[in-house]
């Protein structure tokens, strides 16, 4: 083997394997099978526990760049608390995020109207889109929901709709579902809602973040924590359902197989070499 | 005879009519069924002034109707009223489930008495309780008894910076290990004059009010004042309004320092966007057409990190990193020659300017660094043996 | 009074507002509410000037026929036609067959969705370049990289399959996960909170006044 020019190796050629090893299993599923972690148990729990028809609050903060980790895990968290006739109240703190919630709350009401189930927007779930400020907004909403949003992503007032009605500030909350992809997002929930209105939280979040969620998890501060794809797709297990998360899991695994055997093989290189010289 | 017998089958028939008539209601159910019964009423209502706050709640307690207890479907829920005198007129707050028993009223105005009832209602009516509570007084007070912790923390970090900033003007400067990152940045912009190229110098992609992007700009006033010594032309691409006009004064401030204020470029600091993604092609653009020989990020930066230092790692750039964002460490670490770990961002404007009184203020945080760790030693066995007493001052509210 | 003026309005503001997390008397909480709602006014605001030098520094490059002056045409003919479209569709321009949604579901979604994903490849090419074993601490973080990526996805089960559950690629990585990278984690942050705690008490105390310009 010529280790000059595998450790010259232009790197798009990693970049080719990585993109056929992604694309494969999304156009011939292998069907890995998929196991269920304990923080992605706690959120269903969690979530599963909540009293039917109780009033949740779902802030939804993140942007068509984490598409395909939150994507999936509000849609599934949305259809959990609509099967348990639970009314739901959508944020949004991130302003090129609030159109793609909405689409995407909006297809799974859609999608459970056509199953039979009886939704209606404005009495069921509402949602209250994007309102600058970042953590002021959260202050703000703990002195009043419709004092911090009043008007709804739709423009309608918020005072009109019947869901608002019983809906005052966070204590006419049963709990907080988070799902986030950076800043503002967990943590500043967990900073200035959770530890001062006590309002029980879980959190979904990327990959990348989840790590970060963890001292939180293990404390109490959050009742259960989705990390990244993997996390959706065990949730979506736990549910039942195949969405795109289950889809995109062959993929990832590919993907991560992949990049383990680059850190494996970079380092054989780099020992080859320190023999040679020596 | 006939007569009788005719009067007998008479009233035989309307005997007969009756009773069958109520047979067969008794079998098929009366139409005018008996309504249940109004549930019993609850009771013990009491009142407390919800404590730490602005006065503007008071919190309610009672003990369920009987038969919400025994589940036999009387109690449908709870009807909460307030008034300002005993005998109303009454307001309704809130309708609570069946199996309630407390609830805190928020929407009460401070320092006027209030009165309470609380009514149970189920399918045969409503129940009042035989008794009202009050006055419920909502009283706001000075001071967060639960954040006592967090001030104690606070007073014992003054008291230690000041008493280090006092030893400094004493001429005892505390001692502070070399952060090889920050001597870096020297060697980096060295290297960009040598080879006639500019400096890229990225202060985070968040707004003014993260802390990240305050540090990232104090740094960039030196890093100004050096590029302004060797005449090395700097790049400021900046994501958030703010950030821009303090980065055109920190850039400006530089040059001046430097003795060199002819030499500043305003259009060397520019407003790129606030979208994460948007700002990074932007930087990646710069990086691949303008090759700028060093990269200093130096801020709170996100998902770009890895874009940002991969793409900076292609251009042959040396490269100098510093965040205290800790799941973008690992990006940093792999990609740049140097990085600077979470607090040594923050450490970085006092070992730059060597200036005492800045330093004091790092050495105060180890010292109280040093008592964190002994308090959670403490907290450790403390909580060990049992006694938690030391956990629950900890916790706020 | 240029600077003397900044340095005590940051002192009062900033002492007010660390204040108000300790009192929830209605004379600090309202006016700390008020202060609060003024920043998000000042930061909206803010904008306007980003976008002034925006696109005055763009049209001055083309103005020039600066090297790349073609992609600083293209930024400028699109957050013109951003802007108009906006205002043009108004409130409704999240309604679905507006313009601004042509934009945000064709041009922006798609875009921000390629940027993320440009990620997975530059993670390929970092791993296969500098992840390099050369110390002994080094190992121990390859190690546990490993064992996480790998037990993330169905594919660390898969291979260790054949073992009992409770030692699986899955039940070491979220080992790892809960107990030393946890703890790290705190650690870490725990640093970095004084780190905000010592730099905003500087600039509070007017200690740190480099950002005010124009010199000590």
């Amino acid at each position: 083997m010529n280790l000059a020019a595998l450790e010259k190796l232009d790197r798009r050629w990693l970049f080719l394997i990585v993109g056929l090893l992604v694309l494969g299993p999304l156009l011939k599923p292998l069907g890995l099978p998929l196991g269920t972690s304990k923080p992605v148990k706690m959120f269903h729990d969690a979530v599963a526990g909540i009293p039917d028809g109780a009033i949740v609050l779902m802030s939804c903060d993140y942007d068509p760049g984490a598409k395909p980790e939150v994507v999936p895990m509000t849609r599934t968290a949305f259809r959990q608390l609509m099967e348990k006739r639970c009314r739901v109240v959508i944020t949004c703190l991130w302003p090129g995020g609030s159109s793609l919630v909405d689409q995407t709350i909006e297809s799974v009401a859609n999608e459970m109207r056509a199953e039979g189930h009886d939704l209606v927007y404005g009495r069921d779930y509402v949602d209250l889109g994007y309102k600058a400020g970042y953590e002021a907004v959260m202050v703000l909403m703990g002195k009043g929901i419709a004092n911090a949003f009043p008007q709804d992503q739709r423009a309608n007032s918020t005072a009109s709709l019947p869901l608002m009605r019983n809906v005052r500030d966070y204590s006419s909350f049963a709990m907080l579902v988070n799902i986030s992809s950076g800043y503002p997002g967990t943590k500043e929930w967990v900073q200035q809602v959770n530890s001062r209105f006590h309002l029980p939280m879980v959190s979904g979040c990327t990959a990348v973040s989840a790590p970060e969620y963890y001292p939180y998890l293990q404390s109490g501060q959050l009742k259960g924590l989705l990390g990244g794809m993997a996390g959706a797709a065990e949730y979506e297990k736990l549910r039942g359902e195949k969405g795109a998360a289950t889809k995109g899991m062959d993929a990832q695994s590919l993907a991560h197989a992949f990049i383990a055997l680059c850190i494996i093989a970079g380092n054989v290189l780099q020992w080859r070499k320190r023999g040679a010289r020596s | 005879m006939r007569a009788a017998m005719f009067a007998t089958m008479a009233l035989l028939l309307c005997v007969a009519l009756t009773c069958g008539g109520g047979a067969v209601s008794a079998q098929t159910g009366s139409p005018e069924q008996a309504p249940p019964p109004a549930p019993a009423p609850p009771s013990g209502l009491i009142y407390a002034d919800v404590a730490n706050d602005a006065g503007n709640a008071i919190t309610l307690s009672w003990r369920k109707s009987p038969d919400d207890s025994l589940g036999l479907g009387l109690v449908k829920g709870y009807v909460l009223e307030r008034g300002t005198s005993p005998v109303g007129p009454w307001v309704t707050v809130d309708s609570l489930v069946a199996a309630t028993s407390e609830y805190v009223d928020q929407d009460i105005d401070r320092n006027t008495p209030y009165f309470y009832r609380i009514s149970a209602y189920g399918p045969g009516g409503t129940t009042p309780a035989l008794a009202n509570a009050g006055p419920a007084i909502g009283r706001e007070t000075w001071f967060n008894t639960t954040r006592s912790s967090v001030l104690a923390f606070v007073v014992v970090f003054f008291l230690l910076v000041l008493y280090y900033m006092s030893l400094a003007q004493t001429g005892r400067k505390p001692f502070m290990r070399r952060l090889a990152g920050i001597d870096a940045i020297e060697e980096a912009i060295g290297r960009a004059t040598e080879m006639g190229r500019p400096v890229l110098y990225v202060p985070g992609i968040q707004d003014i009010d993260e802390m990240q992007t305050v540090a990232g700009l104090v740094i960039l006033e030196s890093v100004a004042r050096l590029t302004a010594k060797y005449e090395t032309p700097i790049r400021v691409p900046v994501a958030y309004p703010i950030p821009f006009t303090i980065a055109q004064e920190m850039v400006k401030s530089g040059y001046l320092n430097a003795g060199r204020p002819e030499a500043y470029d305003p259009d060397s600091v520019s407003f790129v966007s606030p979208e994460q993604f948007a700002y990074v092609a932007k930087l990646s653009g710069i990086m691949l057409r303008d090759r700028p020989a060093a990269h200093i990020f130096m801020g709170s930066f996100f998902a770009e990190s890895l874009l940002l230092a991969e793409t900076g790692y292609s251009t042959g750039a040396i490269q100098v990193a510093g965040t205290a964002n800790v799941h973008q460490l690992p990006f940093f670490v792999v990609a740049c020659d140097y990085t600077l770990i979470g607090e040594e961002l923050y450490a970085a404007s006092a070992y730059l300017s060597g200036e005492p009184r800045l330093v004091s203020g790092l050495k105060a945080a180890d010292m109280l660094k040093i008592l964190l760790i002994l308090l959670i030693l403490t907290g450790c066995v403390l909580e060990s043996m049992g006694i938690t007493a030391l956990t629950t001052w900890m916790e706020t509210q | 009074m240029k600077r003397e003026l900044p340095l005590l309005m940051t002192a009062v503001i900033g002492i007010f507002m660390i204040l108000s997390f300790f009192v929830p008397h209605h004379l600090v909480g309202v006016p700390a509410d008020y202060l609060q709602q003024c920043a998000v006014i000042v930061v909206a605001f803010g904008y306007v000037l980003g976008g002034a030098n925006a696109l005055r520094v763009n049209l001055e490059g083309i103005a020039r026929r600066q090297p790349d002056w073609p992609y600083k045409l293209v930024l400028v003919v699109s957050l013109i036609a951003t802007v108009v479209i906006g205002l043009a569709d108004g409130r409704r321009w999240q309604e679905p067959g507006t313009a601004s949604m042509f934009l945000y579901d064709r041009l922006y979604s798609p875009m921000q969705g390629t940027m993320f994903s440009l990620l997975a490849f530059f993670i390929a090419s970092a791993a296969f370049r500098a992840f390099r074993i050369r110390t002994v601490e080094a190992g121990l973080l390859a190690a546990a990289a490993l064992i996480v990526m790998l037990g993330r996805v169905p594919v660390g089960d898969a291979l260790t399959s054949w073992l009992p559950e409770s030692i699986r690629m899955s039940a070491f990585q979220e080992w790892i996960m809960n107990i030393p990278q946890n703890a790290a984690k705190r650690a870490i942050l725990m640093g970095a909170a004084m780190g905000v705690m010592a730099t905003g008490l500087r600039v509070i105390l007017g200690i740190e006044r480099s950002y005010l310009g124009g010199g000590d």
